[in-house]
């Protein structure tokens, strides 16, 4: 990439995605719900409703490249007599669209979606297009992270505070607004604007400062290599499985915020004889997930479904996409979770670790 | 000797006979503690009672049935003990309980939004609790909170300070504060109109995803795995996103706890996306009290109202109006 850094000004930021709103559906971080039920969700940018670029977001941008519900088609039957027949509408393709001020840990999640939607996994045979007409016709400008809560760990999984993967454009908060960096060249395209200016040495050099400093910040990593074979090994022992989820309540907050989990269920929602195709997220978690038409459930104990869970995050997916692990490090499983499961706990149990870097206070629980 | 040790000695007692001894122990971070399960006697080391008792450890109770487990309360969690105890959905033999006198207990998000200008509680490095004050150091700064300021909601209209019924009790059992329920945080919602109100919980359903931890986290939520929300026969719950169908879970739960749960707020507590559904149950718990003169967890012998039927009830004049 040779195209210029930009600055943006944290006054004009506001009138910069009304612009880019014109061309994209702007979506970014901002606060909702009153007082200590606040949290921070991605919605459509809607200016008066203001942005939160300060404090973490509590869920992932997960949902702007594969939504909660996803309509696959409508359906119509027509019960003519003699001549029934079935009317299918495609979904419209999306519109384009832009998200600003996602977390480097958000954007390194969609790489992990990628092998599973794009077909790379069945030599071009599985293609979700779905996800893919999104995938290609969104623009991602993350924001690298100024700081280190208790329960980031994206070092771990080969990310980092201010990691480019998967990003347009990376924004780094530098005096009064952002130092934009352009990482590919649809990130390059919408940094063509007059509202933003050009940078300075300054600029330059405090971005680089804050990205360095944010990186010293996090605690040292383990070396997790070990966790593919550890936890296969790992896979029968009901008394490790049974300790480390004892507290877990089986619940979706895990799944829901997390930036990989890509699960999804299919049906159909039907009114008499019009209805829609749907595709949910799905997770793991939740019994459904391995319940069998025939009534059966393989799968009953909590303890199954978390080991699924862990399991596939650090053992079955890397094993199928080259050693990559499944999980970005956002840290949001531990910090939302109602039981304070920590994954990081889990990985390190199961390769053996008796003292886990930065995971100073944890306990079996 | 400080309760906490002697909660740590009753636990180490109690340990031998039992399968486990469920309390609570250190979390991610000093703000956030956890679930705690004991099996070894060297787990009680990091037992944490007092402030840091926050989750509701009678709602694993159901999952150890057949066995015998041993179980840390509050007095608040000690009501749900009692109330599955009198639906016969745990055994009263197989469950020994420790009660000691609560104080209070910490609202991590209340703390979160106190210091929101300072930072997240991730940044947080350290908790001190001493005579009313909380000192909590983030970023290098420490910062002096009133207890009384950042304590969950349910803390200040506590009637029920020790357990209901305990096996083991450490210390004195502590006055309640005689603080009446007044359901104060209800008048909001009780003075919107019809259609205020359905705007307010579809503006904060919006948020939902779905996730069911306001169901897994309650202890009298018991269909577990044959949940409404999951049937695909009869389709009672449209999958798709919409805010009226998780309105309608939400409808659902809150009805099927009316007359059962006794307000330990666990399922507002684990919201991760902040929606107040606690209203809705303690709306429904309102009108049971005013209806049947009724607290859900307080004796094992008695029968939530609705899942009892009498010819007359005694306090409602159904009757010679």
């Amino acid at each position: 990439m040779n195209a210029q850094n930009k600055f943006i000004s944290r006054a004009k930021l506001a009138d910069w995605l009304k612009e880019l709103s014109s061309r994209f559906e702007v979506w970014a971080p901002r606060k909702e719900g009153e007082g200590a039920r606040s949290v921070v969700v991605y919605r459509p940018f809607e200016a008066e409703k203001g942005l939160e670029l300060d404090r973490k977001p509590t869920e992932s941008a997960k949902h702007t490249m594969f939504p909660r519900s996803e309509t696959l088609f409508n359906f119509r039957r027509n019960l003519v007599e003699g001549a029934p027949s079935l009317e299918l509408e495609e979904a419209a393709d999306p519109a384009p669209r832009l998200v600003f001020g996602l977390l480097s840990c958000d954007a390194r999640g969609f790489q992990i979606f990628d092998p599973v939607y794009n077909g790379s996994g069945t030599n071009g045979q599985a293609k979700d297009t779905y996800y893919l007409k999104r995938r290609s016709s969104t623009v991602l400008i993350v924001k690298s992270c100024s700081k280190v809560l208790s329960t980031c760990f994206c070092n771990w999984v080969g990310g980092g505070p201010a990691s480019t993967e998967g990003a347009d454009v990376l924004a780094t908060e530098v005096q009064d607004g952002f130092l934009l960096t352009p990482v590919s060249e649809r990130g390059a395209a919408v940094l063509d604007s007059s509202l933003l200016a050009a940078t300075n040495s300054d600029m330059e050099s405090a971005a680089a400062d804050s990205q360095t400093k944010a990186a010293a910040a996090l605690p040292a990593a383990p070396d997790l290599k070990e966790s593919q074979s550890a936890l296969l090994g790992k896979f029968d022992n009901a008394a490790f499985w049974q300790a480390e989820s004892s507290k877990c309540l089986s619940c979706g907050a895990c799944t829901y915020l997390c930036p990989t989990c890509y699960c999804f269920n299919i049906s159909d929602e039907a009114a008499g004889y019009n209805g829609v195709r749907l595709r949910n997220w799905d997770s793991c978690m939740m019994p459904l997930f391995t319940m069998e038409a025939s009534g059966h459930n393989p799968r009953t104990p909590k303890m199954g479904r978390l080991k699924n869970r862990v399991g596939h995050k650090f053992s079955y997916y890397p094993s199928l996409h080259g050693g990559r692990i499944a999980c970005c490090g956002c840290g949001r499983c531990i910090k939302s979770c109602p039981s304070s499961v920590d994954i990081r706990r889990i990985v390190t149990d199961a390769i053996g670790f008796t003292e886990t870097v930065g995971l100073k206070e944890q306990n079996n629980g | 000797m400080a309760i906490q040790e002697q909660l740590k000695k009753m636990i180490l007692d109690v340990l031998p006979d039992v399968d486990c001894v469920i309390g609570w122990g250190p979390g991610p971070d000093p703000l956030r503690g956890s679930p705690f399960f004991m099996r070894k006697p060297e787990d009680v080391e990091s037992f944490m009672a007092g402030p840091m008792a926050v989750q509701n450890p009678a709602l694993f109770l159901p999952e150890y049935k057949g066995k015998k487990v041993g179980v840390v309360v509050k007095g608040c969690d000690s009501r749900s003990v009692v109330q599955l105890i009198s639906e016969d959905l745990i055994k009263r033999e197989e469950v020994v309980i420790i009660g000691f006198p609560c104080d209070g207990v910490l609202d991590v998000a209340k703390v979160e939004n106190a210091l929101a200008s300072h930072g997240e509680p991730g940044e947080i490095t350290a908790v001190e609790f001493s005579g009313g004050e909380v000192k909590v150091t983030l970023a290098g700064n420490t910062h002096s909170l009133k207890f009384d300021d950042v304590k969950a909601d349910k803390c200040g209209r506590c009637a029920v300070p020790n357990a209901v019924m305990s096996d083991f009790f450490a210390g004195i059992a502590r006055e309640a504060s005689g603080v009446k329920d007044d359901y104060e945080d209800l008048a909001a919602l009780e003075k919107m109109s019809l259609e205020e109100r359905f705007a307010f919980w579809e503006n904060e359903m919006s948020r939902c995803l779905r996730c069911y931890a306001c169901r897994n986290a309650c202890p009298m939520c018991v269909c577990r795995d044959h949940c409404v929300a999951s049937s695909r026969i009869p389709h009672w719950i449209s999958q798709a996103d919409s805010t009226r169908d998780k309105l309608m879970f939400q409808v659902i739960h809150a009805v099927h706890l009316a007359g059962r749960c006794t307000g330990c707020g666990e399922c507002q507590r684990v919201c991760p996306v902040g929606i107040p559904v606690l209203l809705l149950k303690r709306t429904l718990s309102k009108g049971v009290t005013e209806l049947f003169d009724y607290a859900a967890g307080m004796d094992t012998e008695s029968k939530p109202p609705l899942l009892t039927f009498q010819v007359e009830e005694a306090t409602i004049k159904e009757r010679n109006w």
